[in-house]
């Protein structure tokens, strides 16, 4: 009973951005430039996985509540960013961000669900304010800001569909693996971003 | 069941309400589109094709679905009303409006949205009187220039009308908790899109 009003709407918001294209010129090209910013670069990809990993480890409520929270707090980055405020250290934040995150799911950490998404939010700010300004001239900001938010968010949902693995023994020590994984892509990128 | 959920006081809403309305536009920023069967059908298509208009009216649809069905029909009678009067007002003014309108509701409603807000029936419907309102003049406006009148605007309301509906009774039935967190993601990454917009909206002032 429910398909119906289900594929309607998918099928009106399928159907717009082909025409976009065509009437307003750019349009598409600003939505697919911010869809593929994010996982362009591997440390933004990796720390959004290691988020959704860790909040799938976390179990409720913080499955939901660490990917509610990353992309709203890495807007507030990005906007600060096109404020022109300047935030030290960026490429060093990012990079700690995969080494804390993969650690935290190496570890199983299980701290409070407040310094979690407080942890997360942080690095969400370093993340938002080095990519989410980088908009190529004439493209629309609005539909770069919407593919940038939509590939970040489903860089998380992998994360926690990969990170579902967690309720089998198995799968426990496989995503510990991961994120050990995560965390030494990270000390890389900090060694790229202190060298 | 569902997870946990902030509370609005009624003069909160009201006081971003106002703030919503005090940031009056001043550039008319909807893009019209042209399908060649007429002002009624341009009006249909305008909203399926403009995120800026789309969006907003989805997350409406999505919060109060997320109160239930009559929150769902509340807003899905005023919502079209309200677009309509707005656009009826901004056809006659011949305003402009700023890309901060749209930055708002994105913000306001996607916001709202991820908090699970428990709204109460006359915080929804003022919220779709007020994104209505505000939608509808910038709508009208745009259209006075082209003179695509009133025909268009009947086109965009019932858009508008059929998209609430799609929306509300799509998201009403849902009662497992990840379904409605599903819904609650969404409306954080419909905030996180108005912040950036926010942000390009000042930058583009600078």
């Amino acid at each position: 009973m429910r398909r119906g009003p289900a594929l309607a709407l998918l099928a009106v918001l399928v159907w717009a951005p082909v025409a976009q294209a065509h009437v307003q010129q750019g349009q598409a090209a600003g939505f697919f430039t911010g869809l593929g910013h994010p996982v362009s670069g591997l440390d933004h990809v990796l720390a959004m996985i290691a988020v959704g990993l860790w909040g799938a480890q976390l179990g409720a409520p913080g499955i939901w509540l660490l990917p509610v929270t990353f992309p709203m707090v890495m807007a507030l980055g990005g906007m600060v960013g096109l404020l022109g405020v300047p935030l030290p250290g960026v490429e060093i934040g990012i990079a700690a961000s995969a080494i804390l995150l993969g650690l935290a799911v190496t570890a199983a950490l299980r701290p409070p669900l407040a310094a979690a998404v407080a942890l997360v939010g942080l690095f969400g700010i370093f993340h938002g304010h080095a990519h989410g300004t980088e908009l190529p001239a004439g493209q629309s900001a609005l539909l770069y800001s919407m593919g940038f938010v939509m590939a970040t968010g489903c860089l998380h949902g992998a994360g926690i569909a990969l990170g579902l693995i967690h309720r089998w023994p198995w799968g426990q020590t496989l995503l510990r693996a991961a994120g050990g994984v995560v965390a030494l892509a990270g000390v890389f990128f900090m060694w790229r971003a202190i060298a | 069941m569902s997870g946990p959920t902030t509370r609005l006081p009624h003069r909160l809403v009201l006081v971003i309400g106002g703030l919503a309305l005090a940031s009056c536009p001043s550039r008319a920023e909807a893009h019209l589109v042209t399908t060649g069967l007429g002002p009624l059908y341009d009006g249909l298509l305008h909203v399926a094709l403009s995120p800026e208009d789309l969006v907003p009216v989805v997350a409406l649809a999505l919060l109060a679905g997320l109160r239930g069905v009559t929150h769902g029909r509340s807003a899905l009678f005023v919502l079209p009303a309200a677009w309509l009067l707005g656009g009826v007002i901004g056809l006659a003014v011949h305003g402009g409006a700023s890309p901060s309108w749209t930055a708002l509701s994105f913000v306001l409603l996607g916001g709202l949205v991820a908090a699970d807000a428990r709204l109460s029936l006359g915080a929804t419907t003022l919220l779709a009187a007020l994104l209505g309102l505000g939608h509808g003049y910038l709508n009208g406006s745009a259209m006075a220039r082209p003179g695509l009148g009133a025909e268009g605007l009947l086109g965009i309301a019932a858009a508008v009308f059929t998209l609430v509906a799609l929306g509300t009774s799509f998201v009403v039935p849902l009662r497992a908790v990840w379904a409605r967190v599903v819904v609650r993601v969404a409306g954080s990454w419909i905030a996180a899109i108005g912040l950036l917009l926010v942000g390009w909206a000042i930058r583009s002032r600078a």
